[in-house]
């Protein structure tokens, strides 16, 4: 107990970095879902196929590949960002793809009078998504887009191998000063599970109130 | 394609059709003018060379990636037989009729779904060997990992069983069988056909787990495409490739639980589709 208390400062910091670092790419990944499970739906055949491309290719790849081709690899054609800005693009891409297809299955929820009803009374794609097809369509996928969300604040964790100091590398550090594992690991996993229990909480009260009951 | 992809737009008129083409030539300009610019990228940075790419036309660098490969799918294999076999005791037990072991069961569960798998590989590199616990190399990848995965498993199978019509437990319950052999021999058969797709899924996502060798210096697929790089100093054109290869077993793992998905988890003949309607050979229905 000792080695967490007197190193709460650094513990503190890596919580901190994991909750910015899940907000960001949570964020990130939400907007980029919604782009590319709408090219995926969308009349042209090409941007289907982009889309399509897309999600095939970053949900294939495992995470920690992407991060150290990105972190390790892209300098040496000039390509350099922050560590963090670098994990938060790449934890933000690969969990984009698994939001692009839990939106994608929301949007096929939408019965087919909706989107009718939405073209007879003269909207265009664009407008029928916007104000028809994605209101309802989201609504519909709230609890799988959190779990997805729960899955993204435990993959932020493989910031670490790249060098990013968030809570699992925090942890480590501090163990690696103390030699104190079980507490230092056993709080560690009790942050992870009280934040993946507030994205939980949070997806439930937002169920609640958005869900629309039919 | 999803017929129900298409309910978003009708068949395009004239005016559609043109917009379309627009829209067509503007993502193509986007797509090979990002293409373009990476090109400038590598090239400009002497990246493009030929005796850049050339070692990956060699055996030798294949012979090592493949034997890497080799290590990922070990591992993969390892995982998945463990954890399977775990996850499916864990679910066997979150649905027992002892509240203890329903307890734990779903404590196990609940614990190391939200645990990320990277802090449990820190746990055995670091903590275990000091209480005695030093797995060899293999272990400290595998292990951590039938953690993790265990639980995810229990969920999958879990789901399956709940989702099997409860008139399947009944009926054999009341022909007199008792509540294992029920399982055993009516509830798993159904449910374990079903989850097929899923389970199959999930074993893409157990193969991408396995790249967290990296972190345990298991000469895995990433590690190695690492120790290859450091060593031939390519090191763009070494994770190039073996994201490639990752891409490629991978897609094909995600195709063949498509497949399985569309014939409803046989692995041969046609499908449900084509057989006869359950319903018809039942008497009052499946439901």
């Amino acid at each position: 107990m000792d080695a967490l208390t007197a190193h709460l400062d650094e513990l503190g910091h890596g919580l901190v970095t994991t909750v910015q670092l899940t907000v960001v790419t949570t964020l990130g990944a939400l907007l980029l879902g919604v782009v590319v499970a709408t090219l995926r739906v969308c009349p042209v055949p090409l941007l289907r196929s982009v889309g399509m491309v897309y999600v095939e290719v970053l949900q294939n790849l495992p995470l920690l590949a992407l991060l150290v081709l990105f972190v390790f690899a892209l300098p040496t054609i000039g390509i350099t960002f922050p560590l963090f800005t670098s994990a938060a693009i790449v934890i933000a891409a690969y969990e984009g793809a698994y939001l692009a297809e839990a939106i994608r299955a929301g949007i096929n929820t939408v019965g087919v009078g909706q989107a009718e009803a939405a073209r007879a009374i003269g909207l265009t794609f664009s407008q029928s998504l916007r104000y028809v097809i994605l209101p309802q369509g989201l609504r519909a996928v709230i609890q799988p887009m959190g779990n997805i969300c729960i899955a993204l604040l435990m993959n932020t964790s493989l910031a670490a191998a790249v060098g990013v100091v968030e809570l699992t590398q925090a942890a480590n550090n501090v163990n690696l000063v103390e030699a104190q594992p079980i507490a230092v690991f056993t709080g560690a996993g009790l942050a992870y599970m009280l934040l993946a229990l507030v994205i939980g909480r949070l997806t439930g009260t937002l169920e609640r109130r958005l869900a629309i009951v039919r | 394609m999803n017929p129900n992809q298409q309910i978003l737009f009708d068949v395009p008129g004239p005016r559609a059709q043109r917009r379309i083409r627009i829209a067509t030539v503007l993502g193509a300009l986007a797509v090979l003018g990002g293409l373009a610019w990476a090109v400038h990228r590598f090239a400009s940075y002497g990246e493009l060379a030929a005796d850049r790419w050339q070692p990956f036309t060699t055996w030798p660098i294949w012979r090592y990636l493949l034997d890497a490969l080799w290590n990922t799918l070990l591992a993969a294999a390892a995982t998945a037989v463990l954890s399977a076999a775990l996850g499916l005791l864990l679910a066997l037990g979150r649905l027992s009729v002892h509240r203890p072991v329903r307890w734990l069961a779903g404590a196990y569960v609940e614990v190391f779904r939200t645990v990320p798998a990277l802090l449990l590989i820190y746990v055995t590199l670091f903590a275990l060997p000091r209480y005695g616990l030093n797995f060899p190399l293999f272990w400290k990848l595998v292990v951590p990992l039938v953690v993790s995965n265990s639980a995810a498993f229990a969920e999958i199978f879990r789901a399956g069983i709940k989702a099997l019509d409860r008139g399947q437990t009944e009926a054999g319950l009341a022909v007199g069988l008792r509540r294992g052999q029920v399982m055993r021999l009516v509830v798993l058969p159904q449910a374990l056909l079903q989850l097929t797709p899923s389970l199959v899924s999930q074993l893409v996502g157990l193969l991408k787990d396995t790249s967290l060798g990296f972190v345990v210096s298991y000469t895995e697929l990433l590690y190695s495409g690492q120790v290859l790089a450091s060593y031939t100093n390519l090191l763009i054109q070494t994770f190039l490739v073996v994201a490639l290869i990752y891409l490629v077993v991978n897609a094909s793992l995600s195709k063949f639980a498509r497949v399985l998905q569309a014939r409803n988890g046989r692995f041969t003949g046609r499908g449900r589709s084509a057989r006869p309607d359950p319903a018809v050979l039942t008497p009052g229905g499946n439901r």
